[in-house]
This record gives structure tokens, sequence and C-alpha cells, in this order.
């Protein structure tokens, strides 16, 4: 049995007490930042990223780790007792939690989350420690060629699970691809869009981006309907759902889980999509249809359960393949570049401590939740009722130090200024920013790819088409990008991002 | 004969794609193209800066042909004072240190809530100077002057 010979290994390095304690912290925080409307995961690790320059690799992953599936938690708490969504993947939630809380029913509801979360922890934790290794054999086979491919798909994944209107979608991530090339050429050592400045020499960080398009553009976003938040929680009575609440709770976490596992392995999609496709799955299924929206169980069982466990598997291409499926995602690479450990398919084999480790920490990061989170609701409520207007000053102060930290430089502090203000006039214009910064992680490595393909193969564009792997990557790419298009297909899809 | 524009947020994206695009490929235009072989430094941003500026101009036709919502107003004050408090503590920074750099900088974004209240937002910046000190100066030690160059810090 090697896998229970891996997991032991797991076991063994993330039950330590340091790594333990990372794992609260880190699920703790998450926990926190996903209570908390307009502070999502990706501005909260980027501003992170800087502390667990200290921190030995493992735990430094365990923690954000944990942060980011945390958060899945927290969103959904926010989400059922005030209506709003802590988290951007717990907007379906608000529909039917909070209709469950005004009936009184807001433990039962808290309760039904909390328990779909973890069971749907468990089972992606288990898809990873299957699927992972090996994936990582076949990745190791990949050439330059085999690896543009699959960043193709991965932008063609993102274009097409976008929300809104796919040429925005096409539009921002090769605006990131081109972002992305600034700075010095690593072939020709030629200077990129730089303006002649030596601190673009380097290129334009990606946490500075980040923090500057989902930290500071989410504020200014939030200052536009200030006066909306009103905040008035829900008393939290029975958390014991009865007898007939488990007996329908069942089928939606089946398959809420299953759903959002094999959405969140596609690249360019994560929790956001798991939960959005499986509360439209369960209204189409459910015998109850008639009730959602009305506070049915089975829309907060579903997309609970569905957040969580895409969450957990876009881990899988970012450990196997080293390509980030998300922001969270490319943090955590780049989190793992500062720890000097290269992403990428040797991690398992090189790195087994770390690579097990991480992952048996999920699942005691779930259960970590599962039990704290339920006796710790009085302090969330508290959290919850924290005004906005003493919140965001407080973000911006943690993301301005952040910044700066990185590379100490005031630089990089004005830079992240103007991508607030880009981040926000893109929002304002319907253009989502998530494409744009996957185009901008992948651009340097699809160039550097597609250079090194096309010189393995003198300049022969066929290459991508005779080799079966980079061949089936693009084949799907197509696939995937024709069905869209279909308009019966592009209705559906309209349909499933009417919830917001 | 004027043609309305009939979906405001498409034909702006697409004028800044197409600006964004159009630039991309001028300043590319000395980069060097080289071969399918040995691709050149300018080869991949003038694919993309061409590629970019062509959905420009398709999301400005379709802001021709199809109907969408206009944009809404803009949160100018908002966007000012965050993006300007931010650009004030970089720039506060080093020439009078972390604790005035913060003060200033937790101030000028309170002030962009239609809530603000000076004594509020004093309060919340001695605070937050306070933690932010204790934390990520004496407990990480990032290498942050407390008072600046222009105190002799």
């Amino acid at each position: 049995m090697e896998l229970l010979e891996h997991l032991g290994l797991g076991f063994a390095t993330a039950l330590t007490f340091t790594n333990l304690f990372y794992c609260l912290v880190g699920v703790f925080l998450g926990t926190l930042i996903g209570v908390l409307p307009g502070l999502g995961p990706t501005a909260t690790i980027a501003m992170l990223l800087p502390i667990t320059f200290t921190l030995p690799p493992v735990s430094a992953l365990i923690m954000l780790a944990g942060i980011y599936y945390g958060s899945q938690y927290g969103g959904s708490t926010t989400a059922i007792l005030v209506n709003l969504p802590g988290e951007a993947s717990s907007v379906v939630t608000t529909l039917d939690g909070y209709q469950m809380a005004l009936q009184g029913r807001a433990g039962v509801a808290l309760a039904t989350a909390a328990i779909g979360s973890f069971f749907a922890g468990t089972v992606s934790t288990l898809l990873l420690a299957l699927f992972a290794p090996p994936l990582a054999e076949v990745a190791l086979k990949f050439g330059p060629a085999d690896y543009f491919s699959l960043m193709m798909l991965g932008l063609v994944a993102s274009i097409v699970l976008a929300r809104g209107s796919l040429l925005h979608a096409l539009g921002m991530v090769t605006l990131g691809l081109l972002l992305g090339l600034v700075g010095t050429d690593v072939n020709s050592g030629m200077q990129r869009y730089t303006f002649d400045l030596p601190a673009l020499a380097d290129g334009i960080g990606f946490v500075t981006v980040a923090m500057g398009m989902f930290g500071l553009g989410e504020i200014i976003r939030n200052l536009e309907n200030e006066e909306n938040r009103s905040l008035i929680a829900s008393k939290i009575s029975s958390l014991w759902p009865t007898k007939e609440d488990w007996k329908r709770m069942i089928a939606p976490i089946l398959r809420g889980t299953a759903l959002g596992s094999a959405v969140g392995i596609l690249p360019g999609s994560g929790a956001i999509m798991g939960a959005f496709a499986a509360y439209s799955l369960e209204k189409k299924v459910s015998k109850y249809s008639k009730e959602f929206g009305k506070g049915a169980i089975e829309g907060v069982a579903a997309p609970e359960s569905a957040n969580n466990a895409a969450a957990q598997t876009s881990f899988i291409p970012m450990l196997t393949l080293g390509i980030p499926s998300n922001p969270v995602m490319a943090l955590m690479i780049g989190a793992m570049i500062i720890q000097g450990i290269q992403p990428g398919p040797l991690v398992v084999t090189e790195q087994p401590a770390l690579f097990w480790g991480i992952i048996t920490s999920m699942w005691i990061g779930n259960l970590f939740l599962l039990v704290l989170n339920l006796p710790l609701i009085g302090i969330w409520v508290r959290i919850i009722m924290v005004p906005y207007h003493l919140l965001y000053p407080a973000i911006l102060v943690f993301c301005a130090i952040g910044v700066f930290s990185l590379n100490n430089t005031e630089f990089d502090v004005h830079l992240m200024a103007l991508f607030g203000v880009i981040g926000y006039i893109f929002v304002k214009l319907d253009c989502e920013p998530a494409p744009m910064l996957l185009g901008f992680i992948l651009g340097p490595m699809m160039e550097e790819y597609l250079r090194r393909a096309l010189l393995l193969s003198r300049g022969d564009p066929m290459t991508f088409i005779q080799r079966p792997i980079s061949a089936t990557m693009l084949a799907i790419a197509a696939l995937a990008l024709v069905t869209v298009l279909l308009p019966a297909i592009r209705k559906t899809r309209e349909e499933a991002f009417q919830g917001d | 004969m004027t043609i309305p524009i009939r979906n405001a947020k498409d034909f702006w994206a697409g004028l800044v794609y197409l600006a964004v695009g159009l630039a991309a490929i001028f300043l590319a235009r000395d980069f060097g193209m080289g071969t399918a072989t040995r691709m050149g430094p300018g080869y991949f941003p003038i694919v993309l800066g061409g590629v970019l500026a062509l959905l420009g101009v398709a999301s400005v036709v379709r802001s021709f042909v199809s109907k969408g919502e206009p944009i809404g107003t803009f949160v100018l004050k908002g966007m000012l004072l965050v993006c300007g408090g931010t650009v004030l503590f970089g720039a506060l920074l080093r020439g009078a240190g972390l604790v005035i750099a913060l003060i200033v900088l937790v101030i000028v974004s309170a002030y962009a809530s239609t809530k603000f209240r000076l004594g509020t937002a004093i309060a919340l910046a001695g605070g937050l100077t306070v933690a932010c000190v204790l934390v990520f100066v004496k407990g990480l030690g990032i290498p942050m002057p407390l008072l600046g160059t222009w105190f002799g810090g």
C-alpha cells in the first residue's frame, strides 16, 4: 500500500507541533478573512507572503493553504447570517442560507455548510493523494510543446469559465500576457517595456498587481455602496439538523463534492465556479426545486460542498505541473519559489515530506475547521459587525506595508496604487481581473516554452499537433471554445451566471 | 451622421484594448522579430499586441451593435483618496518615517468613507500604527525607519 505509506509520511510531517500550529493559524486566519466581506484570500495571502520568508517551507505552505480553504468555510457564515457573501464563492449560499436564517434555522444552515465542507474536504484530499502522484509522473514526460499547449488550455478554460462576456475575458487574458512580458527578456537580455526604469527590469511583481487589483480595487468598489451595508445578524438557536434535514442534504453534498472536485482541477476556475455550477445543477435535479430561494437546505449543502472541494482540488495542477489554476495558486507558487523550491512534477519525488505534508494538513485543517467553527460562532458574528469604514483603512495599511516589504522599495507601493485604479476601472467596464492575472502569470512561461518548442522543431509549428499530449490539450481547448460559442450552450452559460 | 454607442462598457473597454495593443506593437518595433526557429524578443509581444488590438476593434464594433447597461458613476473621491493615500505612504516612508506615513495613510483613506469622523480616524490611525510597529518592525524585523531621514532617523 504505497498510498498508506505516503499518507503516513504526510501525517508524520503535518502532525509535528510547529506544523499543527501553523495549520491552525492558517485556518483561523482563513475563516477570519472569509467572514469579513471585502477581504478575500488573494489579497490576504499576498499580504502574508513576505512573512512566510521566515518560516520553514512546509509550515509556510501549510499555513497559506489553510487560509484558502478556511476562507471557504468563513464565507458561508457571513452569507447565512447577514445575507452578504463573505467570499465571492459564497454568493449563491446567500440565496437559501439567509432565507433559512430568517426562518430561525441559521444554526442548521451553518451546521449543514460545515458538514458539507468537511465531507468535501475529506474526499478532495483523498483525490489529491490518489491522482497527484501519477499525474506528476506523466508530467515528467512533458516537452516544451506540451507545456505550452497545457497553458493554452488553462487560458482557454479561464476564458470559458469567466463570468460575463467572452470577448472581455479574452481581452483581459491577452492584456495580462502582455503585462507579464514587462522586464528583461531571459533569452536576449533585452529590456522590454521597462521605459528605462531600473525598478521594472525584473518585471512587475505579481503580488503588486494582485494586491492592487484585488485589494485596493475591491476597497474602492465597496465604497460605492457603503450605505447598503446594513448588518443585522440573525439569532442562532439549534445547530443540530433534524432527521429530515440529514436525509435531504446527503445527495446534494455528494453531487456538490463531485462537481466541485471536477471543476477545481480545471485551470482558470476555482471555488466560485464550482459553487455556481453545483447550485444550478441542484436546482435542476432536486425534487424540492420549488423551495430554492426560499430556504432549501439543498441550496446551502451543494454549493458549500462544491466550493470547498474545488478550493482543494485546484492544488492538483499547482503541485504536479507547477501551473497555477487561479490567482491564489499563483501566490502559492510564489511562496514556493521564495522558499527555493521549484514547483513542478519533481516536487513529488524530491520533496515528498513537503508534498504529502501539505496534503494531509488539508484534512487536519478541515477537521480543525469543523471542530472550531461552530463553537466560535459568537466571535465570528462580532467580527462581521466591525463596520467597513474602520476595516478598510486597516486592509490598506497591511497592503501597503506588505508590498513595500517584498523588495523594500516604495516603487512597488506606487505601482500597487496604480493597479488599484486600473482594477477599479476594469471592474466598472465589466472586465474581470482574474483572467488577466492568470495571463500575467503564464505570459513569460508561455513565451519561454513556445520559443523552446519551436527551437526543438526547427521552427515547424506542426510540433504542437504532432505530439500526442500537446495535440490532446489543444483539441480540448478548441472543443471548449467552440462549445461555448454554440448559441444553445451560450444561453445556459448566461443563465448559470445570473445568480449574482 | 452619428452612430450611437449602444454599449458604453464595450466601447471604452475596446478603446483600452486597442490603445494598449497598438502601443505594445509600437514599443516593440525595435525588439527584433527573429525567425520562427530562433524567435526574437519582439515576436511574442507583437503577436499579442496585434491580437489585443483586434479584440479592441471587435469590442468597439460590438458596442454599436448590441445594447448594454450604462457604466454607472465612478466613486472618484474614494478612488483618489484610497490610491492617493497609498502613494503618499510610499512617498513619506523614507523621509518622514513609518509612523507619520501610516497616520497619513489611515486618515486620508478613511476620509473616503461617508461615515468619516475625525476622532474615530485618529484613534484608528493611532491603534494601527502601534500594532504595525510592534508586529512588522519589532516582531518581523522588516527594515522600515520609525522616524525618517528628515528627522535624522
